[in-house]
């Protein structure tokens, strides 16, 4: 009886990096788009379905630096991209 | 489907009542801490993981193809009577633990009645024992580890980075992260146990001389499968949704997320490497992750510690019903008559023992329902009588249920 460790070990790596990274991004995500997330963008965005509600809430954050909070919420929808590449590639997977 | 005989179709029967439970049993792992966090109301979580569980169950025949020719030896003499007796004792095990609201593994439930069944009719040689371990013993005690761990961290990273966050604005976006990978698991979940019960069905079929060792299933076995575990995720375990969502510890959006991210990373991942795992462990590991992560929840060890002991006994005390049924069974027909009396009868016991103090999906998030308390409730009209009784039944977790609401503030 040979346990093969090699394949547990790599479901172990696999795991934790997938998790650990797809989580931290999603998040990153989340809070860069949900930046000037006063009660106006939140208000906003509690309408609507959860993944097409940030250009929304983008007609607040006038005076206080434009162009750092479009960069923000740009690296978010990218975030958001990786994530569902992610998924995609997670379905691809089940398929497979 | 010519040459069925009766024996055969009570084997398909059975062994599509085994789907079903399988299916009511493991909804809690797709749907609990969805519905526990509000990510989803009850009723459309379990429609969504039932639908996806019979998509799932069309898109891969892999394990299907494990299940009957790697655990058991198909060439030692099984006889369809074995695999009647290995489906009774894994559909009687699901049930008490379904009716104890544990989230036992349904595959080591089947493995084991196999396995007993195997050993009583069959003996040793019929049983691979280098592949249980490999397939099933080590996955199931790697796979909360595995899980947990990579949930934990997950937590913690996502309430380090999203700290100085708006919740409000943050728990709509964790609560489509977690529908996602919540998705992700129920197809998961469809493509793993739905294959389960086709490999079996195959393997009787193949016992019985109806088709070619080795063969893929036929597509009708395919689609009664995925159907049978579709409506049984539908009917939902809310039982065990309960223990799971509430009764581990109290979860907040981001440990959904990161809990059911990483049971759907662990899952995939080692499913993608040809492991017969157990979603259930991978999903209750992750939520006690979960748990751990962050800081100032509350583990119930309790609760924890009695799933662990349900698990452990999984295995053995579904052979030991299975060997017991085989023994009978192989009596010759009037022992597979009383096996199959005997087992409806003890499933209309269970479900009359499990209507004393129903829950349902209008009443699953009721311990320390913190932050769902306006999503659910008005969910489906309550009779007086049910209203009442939910009214009186004790929280799973026991004397600690009293302190949820202190955590959720932290």
């Amino acid at each position: 009886m040979s346990i093969d460790w090699h394949a547990l070990g790599t479901v172990f790596v696999v795991t934790l990096v997938a998790t650990v990274g797809l989580v931290g991004v999603f998040t990153l995500g989340i809070v860069a788009t949900g930046r000037r997330g006063g009660s106006a963008s939140a208000a906003s965005a509690s309408s609507g379905s959860p993944a097409s509600s940030g250009p929304s809430a983008s007609s607040d954050p006038s005076g206080t630096g434009g162009g750092a909070a479009l960069l923000a919420r740009t690296g978010g929808w990218v975030c958001f991209a990786a994530c569902a590449a992610a998924v995609a590639y997670g379905i691809h997977l089940i398929v497979g | 489907m010519e040459h069925i005989t009766l024996l055969i179709g009570i084997v398909i029967v059975t062994a599509l009542v085994f789907d079903f439970t399988n299916g009511f049993h493991d909804t809690a792992n797709a749907m609990a801490t969805t519905i526990s966090t509000g990510a989803l109301k009850p009723k459309t979580a379990v429609a969504m993981s039932a639908v996806l569980n019979l998509v799932g169950a069309f898109l891969s025949v892999e394990v299907a193809k494990t299940i009957s020719g790697g655990i058991i030896d198909e060439s030692s003499g099984i006889k369809p009577e074995v695999i009647f007796a290995g489906l009774v004792g894994a559909i009687v095990w699901n049930l008490l633990t379904w009716l104890a609201g544990l989230p036992s593994s349904s595959s080591h439930a089947l493995f084991g009645g196999l396995i007993g069944a195997t050993l009583v009719s069959v003996g040793a040689h019929g049983v691979h024992g280098d592949a249980v371990v490999m397939k099933v013993l080590i996955p199931a005690v790697a796979a909360p580890f595995v899980a947990g761990l990579a949930a934990m961290l997950a937590t913690r990273l996502t309430y380090r980075i999203g700290r100085d966050a708006d919740p409000e604005a943050t728990s709509r976006g964790y609560r489509a992260g977690q529908i996602a990978s919540a998705g992700l698991v129920s197809l998961a979940h469809g493509t793993n146990d739905a294959q389960k019960t086709m490999g079996v069905i195959t393997l009787a079929l193949i016992t019985g001389g109806v088709v070619a060792p080795h063969s893929d299933p036929p597509l009708w076995v395919i689609v009664s499968a995925g159907s049978a575990i579709a409506l049984g995720t539908y009917i939902g375990g809310w039982r065990i949704i309960r223990t799971m969502g509430k009764g581990i510890t109290d979860i907040q959006p981001q440990q959904g997320f990161a809990a059911q991210t990483g049971a759907a990373a662990t899952i995939l991942a080692s499913s993608h490497l040809g492991f017969a795992l157990s979603t259930t462990q991978v999903c209750s590991g992750s939520v006690m992750g979960a748990g751990l992560g962050r800081s100032g929840a509350v583990v119930r060890w309790s609760t924890a510690g009695r799933m662990v002991a349900a698990w452990a006994f999984t295995l053995p005390a579904a052979g030991l019903v299975a060997a017991g049924t085989a023994l009978l069974a192989d009596q010759g027909t009037w022992g597979v008559t009383t096996v199959a009396v005997l087992g409806l009868a003890v499933c209309a016991v269970i479900r009359t023992a499990s209507r004393r103090k129903p829950v349902t999906s209008a009443n699953v998030n009721d311990d320390g329902a913190v932050a769902t308390a306006g999503t659910v409730g008005a969910v489906e009209p309550q009779g007086a009588v049910t209203a009442a009784i939910a009214a009186v039944i004790p929280p799973p977790a026991g004397p600690v249920a009293p302190a949820t609401d202190a955590p959720a503030t932290a």
